[in-house]
């Protein structure tokens, strides 16, 4: 334990502490863990979005990339959705 | 028509055997006809920590190979007239046995038993499948780390896929004074992140060493403080609200002292 942490420590400034640093890497990591258990999971998401997508344009469905990507602060789901063509009709059909 | 309770961890070392040997002697302490049953082929443990090494004759897969009768393969207790092993064979691999088998024998061990506890080895492979085949409830053991949190909510949602759901958690080698420092992860921080339902605490003890020594679990051992944590997770096993023990370490000079210029 460095001075300063005991200093904080000492002050009550417990978020230093390891305890808590432990906690917030386990919750990231168990983010992706309980996500890579199921890629049924990232399939179904897959379908739901292109079904949903497809409504205003068309999409490249076999270059389609969903993907959770992590760093040491987030977890977020990155798409990458080439577009073919976009829906001329959507205005008139909504 | 008995009960049959798989204990496992995914990670290793955290104290399976440890708690199918104090809970399968806590349960024939109060009265159960109990066995325990050693999963880890190849790797038998629960034999010398209840003991029993000596008097080893068949194993597991003798019994799920129809090489033996089950009655020939168990191996009686010398305290307790209910309490018995089925011991894991030593020069075979987790092969040897499959998951039917495992089902069929755990049949079997319901209609002659009050309580199975089932000691699986660690890891997710052919051995974890084995182990909770044939059980009827999961009892999850992990220590206050990360990499035994990590693996146990790994364990927790494979034993979901396989239909054991609600399985029970039990904390083990908690070091009170680590947690009050803020360096180890407590109860509350573990629960919150796995979510689900706390079966015991267990604090890091020497006694558990000690009596591993002199293969008599420590729920045996008035003295124990483990023990008294496994005493008391048998209780709830039985269905009976217990308390949670408690493992807080009272304020020292410094905290007080901290209290009385309005700094906690
Ligand atoms: N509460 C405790 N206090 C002190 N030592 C403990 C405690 N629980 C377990 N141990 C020790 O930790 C070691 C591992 O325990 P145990 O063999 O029960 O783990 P396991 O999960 O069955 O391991 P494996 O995965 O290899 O089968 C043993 O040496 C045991 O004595
Ligand atoms: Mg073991």
């Amino acid at each position: 334990m460095s001075l300063l942490e005991f200093i904080n420590r000492m002050l009550g400034k417990e978020n230093t502490s390891s305890k808590n640093i432990a906690k917030e890497r386990l919750r990231l990591v168990l983010v992706h863990d309980r996500a890579s258990i199921s890629p049924q999971m990232l399939n179904n998401l897959k379908e739901d979005l292109i079904r949903v997508i497809s409504n205003y344009m068309d999409i490249d469905e076999s270059c389609m990339e969903v993907n959770l990507s992590q760093d040491d602060r987030e977890v977020a789901l990155v798409a990458s959705i080439p577009i073919t063509r976009m829906k001329r009709d959507y205005s008139v059909r909504s | 028509m008995g009960e049959v309770i798989v204990v496992t961890s995914g990670k290793g070392g955290v104290g399976k055997t440890t708690t199918t040997a104090n809970l399968g002697t806590g349960l024939a302490t109060a009265g159960q006809k109990v066995v325990l049953v050693d999963t880890d082929i190849g790797l038998r443990n629960l034999d010398v920590v209840m003991g029993l090494e000596n008097r080893i004759v068949y194993d597991i897969v003798d019994v799920t190979s129809g090489n033996c009768r089950l009655r020939q393969a168990l191996i009686k207790d010398k305290r307790f007239e209910n309490l018995y092993l089925l011991p894991a064979a030593q020069t075979k691999d987790k092969t040897a046995v499959s998951p039917e088998q495992m089902k069929v024998l755990s049949e079997e061990l319901r209609n002659d038993f009050d309580y199975a506890i089932i000691d699986c080895p660690a890891g997710i492979e052919q051995g974890f499948k084995n182990a909770v085949a044939g059980a009827d409830r999961a009892v999850v053991v992990t220590t206050p780390e990360m990499s035994a949190v990590r693996d146990a909510d790994r364990i927790i949602g494979l034993l979901e896929a396989s239909e054991l759901s609600n399985p029970r958690l039990i904390i083990n080698r908690i070091r009170p004074l680590m947690v009050k420092h803020g360096d180890m992860m407590d109860m509350a921080d573990i629960l919150d992140i796995l979510a689900i339902e706390l079966l015991g605490v267990v604090p890091e003890d020497e006694s558990i060493i000690v009596s591993t020594n002199k293969g008599e679990p420590a729920v045996l051992d008035r003295g124990s403080k483990a023990g008294e944590a496994y005493r008391r997770i048998t209780r709830r096993i039985r269905g009976e609200q217990v308390a949670l023990m408690n493992l807080d370490i009272p304020d020292g000079l410094m905290s007080k002292f901290k209290k009385l210029l309005g700094l906690h």
